[in-house]
């Protein structure tokens, strides 16, 4: 399916959406800053470093042979467009809007994670880098860059923090037998965030060859611009497929939100359309009023971390606080820097999702729909199910399947009490 | 002139990091007392932090031991209040910017004037960041210290000219740590400096012995050791006290004339 089809319906929507488009890119446009947020928060050893990967994406991001080279990669080998599913059933079940999942799930790795990796690692490729590091959370990151790795034959090696190792053993070995060396991380909170520590301690000690590859829309900029266009097909793609098969624009847009690179790719294309509802579903673990939740935008306050100006959850003193999450993949103290300014002006809003909804949701989808979505994935997939209920049948909700949930099929049983080695 | 222009002025400056409240706040004071005692012209003060990213292994476990044992930056301040009735060392504060930020920078400069905190080294904010710190800092007569790394290049000499207090150059690539071989040209990153400022130049990261000690207060103005004082700490407790006077005394011993 070719995603660029112009329809008569479609140019009615494109008039609107230009007259914003310059308003918006004004807004989102100063150098590395989202409202206050953003910034280049890092060791000075690092910034020629992070210069060079500014210009040299600059430079690759208008390139005629470099995006051929991507699209390719992403059509013949992610397996892109990805499709855009009305999910009938769970529709006729919660007797409301209608819902459609972007399926990021059914990619080449199994996630959005890959769309990118695949950008990153060939732009490290250009950039004449021959090793690739990258931090991974559940694994998705970690599995999407080794493999980019493979294909494009540079080294690779993943820094996960310990606690995730064990949670997500199987993405471990799956990137050993994709070539790339797992580093568990055994410092902090031995998750995603102690991953991304050991990731920048390891960029600063060798950057002549080495690109990270942040797997978010977060750490100092360009990153968060980076990822957010790798990832932006999501929606340039969504939006294209939603007008043609309802001819119209979704009431409603979600996705799940750790670091926030898949809804900040959900989102992207539909910020301009100011009708349309943006939402960010958040890991509130055991809920917002506990000390085990990960829900930045619901508990943090603003601050410095990680290369860049946003919220964190941390104490009085701007110590970043141990979160939680069921999932491995928002289980991350910040989030992204453009989250934080849509917030801030009010242009999307994000909500918590506590652990027993997201598993509820993951069980629910499965058996209304037959997919097995990722627990990450499963936040959003929560958030439809009470929102879905509330809106008028003729609305429309899109929610974006981030990932696939074999990966957390055992952990689910584990929460159930079930144990599959009995 | 400011506390720091004395450590260098005329001669040559030994500097000694220890990260604040590790094993606790007292024994921070006394460490300091010992430093100063040895020797050290200038010591450092590690804020403790969640997450130290610019920190090897000994200065992490350093911030962890620290946390757990109840230093914030309120008690450290108050610690400093007492440590600046017995001495008069310069004192700079090696500090991760959420830490001012969460503060605020207006009362943490402030607090740093009142207590008697000379600069401060933040390794998380690059020459482009530290727009929204420097005049606030600089109306608390606070030294931002600069720092340049091996891979600064083309930006030394844009980062020396507005350099404040002293010069940190980093010597080595990565994170703190005892290293055994410095590789960087470092006489080269402090001639390039030298041509633009008359900013006192310190050499830190890996450094760990009175000969390399010697090395490089030959060829900057200074020598900054941090781990491998930490290591003592760790090692010894409370007790590190004897064996850090003994240790710098050795490392100061070793200065360039």
């Amino acid at each position: 399916m070719d995603v660029n089809i112009e329809t008569s319906r479609m140019l009615n929507y494109d008039t609107t959406y230009k007259q914003n488009n310059k308003k918006w890119r004004k807004a989102m446009s100063q150098k590395g800053r989202y409202g206050i947020h953003g910034g280049q928060y890092i060791p000075e050893t690092l910034m020629n470093e992070i210069k060079k990967l500014e210009d040299a994406y600059e430079f690759y991001k208008k390139d005629e042979e470099f995006n051929q080279e991507l699209n390719t990669l992403l059509k013949e080998y992610a397996g892109r467009p990805s499709l855009l599913y009305y999910a009938e059933k769970m529709t006729r079940d919660l007797g409301g809007a209608k819902i459609y999942f972007k399926r990021e799930d059914l990619n080449h790795t199994g996630s959005h994670k890959i769309n990118n990796v695949l950008g990153q690692a060939l732009l490290a490729k250009k950039m004449g880098k021959t090793r690739i590091i990258a931090e991974t959370g559940a694994g998705q990151h970690g599995v999407a860059t080794a493999t980019a790795a493979a294909l494009l034959g540079l080294e690779c090696e993943i820094y996960m923090g310990k606690e995730d190792t064990i949670r997500q053993a199987l993405n471990v070995y799956r990137m050993e037998l994709l070539g790339a060396k797992v580093h568990p991380v055994e410092s902090g909170t031995m998750t995603l965030k102690d991953a991304v520590n050991e990731c920048m301690r390891e960029w600063t000690s060798r950057v002549d060859d080495t690109l990270y590859v942040l797997g978010s829309v977060m750490g100092p900029h360009p990153f968060p611009m980076i990822v957010r266009d790798f990832q932006s097909v999501i929606s340039r793609e969504a939006r294209a497929q939603i007008l043609e098969k309802e001819g119209k624009l979704p009431d409603v847009v979600m996705a799940c939100v750790g670091g926030g690179s898949n809804a900040m790719g959900m989102f992207y294309e539909f910020i301009k359309d100011e009708d349309v509802k943006l939402i960010g579903c958040e890991a509130a673990g055991l809920g917002v009023d506990t000390d085990r939740t990960a829900a930045t935008m619901a508990t943090g306050t603003e601050g410095v971390f990680h290369g860049m100006k946003s919220y964190f959850c941390q104490d009085e003193y701007g110590q970043i606080a141990p979160v939680y999450s069921i999932s491995a993949g928002l289980d991350y103290p910040g989030v992204g820097p453009e989250h934080a300014y849509l917030k801030d002006i009010g242009r999307a809003q994000y909500v918590p999702v506590t652990d027993e909804e997201a598993v509820q949701a993951f069980e629910y989808i499965a058996r209304e729909e037959g997919i097995i979505a990722a627990i990450e994935s499963s936040h959003a997939v929560a958030h439809v199910m009470k929102l879905a209920p509330t809106m008028r049948k003729d609305q429309i909700i899109i929610c974006c399947l981030s990932g696939r949930g074999d990966k957390d099929v055992a952990a689910i049983a584990r929460y159930r009490g079930v144990d599959l080695h009995d | 002139m400011t506390r720091i222009h004395n450590a260098f002025d005329g001669k040559k400056a030994f500097i000694g990091f220890i990260t604040a409240g590790d094993p606790n706040l007292d024994k921070t004071e006394e460490f300091v007392l010992q430093m100063e005692k040895a020797g050290a012209g200038l010591v450092e003060l590690g804020i403790p932090f969640s997450d130290p990213i610019a920190e090897g292994p000994v200065i992490q476990e350093a911030n962890i031991r620290a946390l757990k044992a109840g230093c914030t930056t309120d008690k450290l301040f108050d610690m400093v209040a007492r440590l600046r009735q017995k001495t008069q060392i310069p004192l700079v504060f090696l500090a991760y910017l959420n830490t001012l930020f969460k503060y605020g920078y207006e009362k943490f400069c402030s607090k740093c004037e009142e207590v008697g905190i000379d600069g401060v080294i933040i390794p998380d904010m690059p020459y482009e960041e530290k727009g929204e710190l420097a005049d606030i800092a600089a109306a608390h007569n606070v030294d931002i210290i600069s720092l340049i790394a091996p891979t600064s290049e083309n930006r030394i000499q844009m980062i020396a000219k507005e350099a404040t207090g002293f010069i940190y150059v980093v010597s080595s690539m990565g994170v703190t740590g005892v290293r055994s071989e410095i590789t960087t040209d470092v006489g080269k990153i402090v001639g390039l400096i030298k041509d633009v400022t008359d900013t006192p130049t310190a050499v830190g990261f890996g450094i760990n012995t009175a000969e390399q000690v010697h090395k490089y207060s030959s060829i900057a103005d200074g020598a900054i050791v941090g781990s491998a004082i930490v290591k003592i700490v760790e090692k010894y407790g409370e007790e590190a006290g004897s064996h850090i006077y003994d240790y710098v005394h050795e490392m100061v011993e070793g200065l360039a004339d």
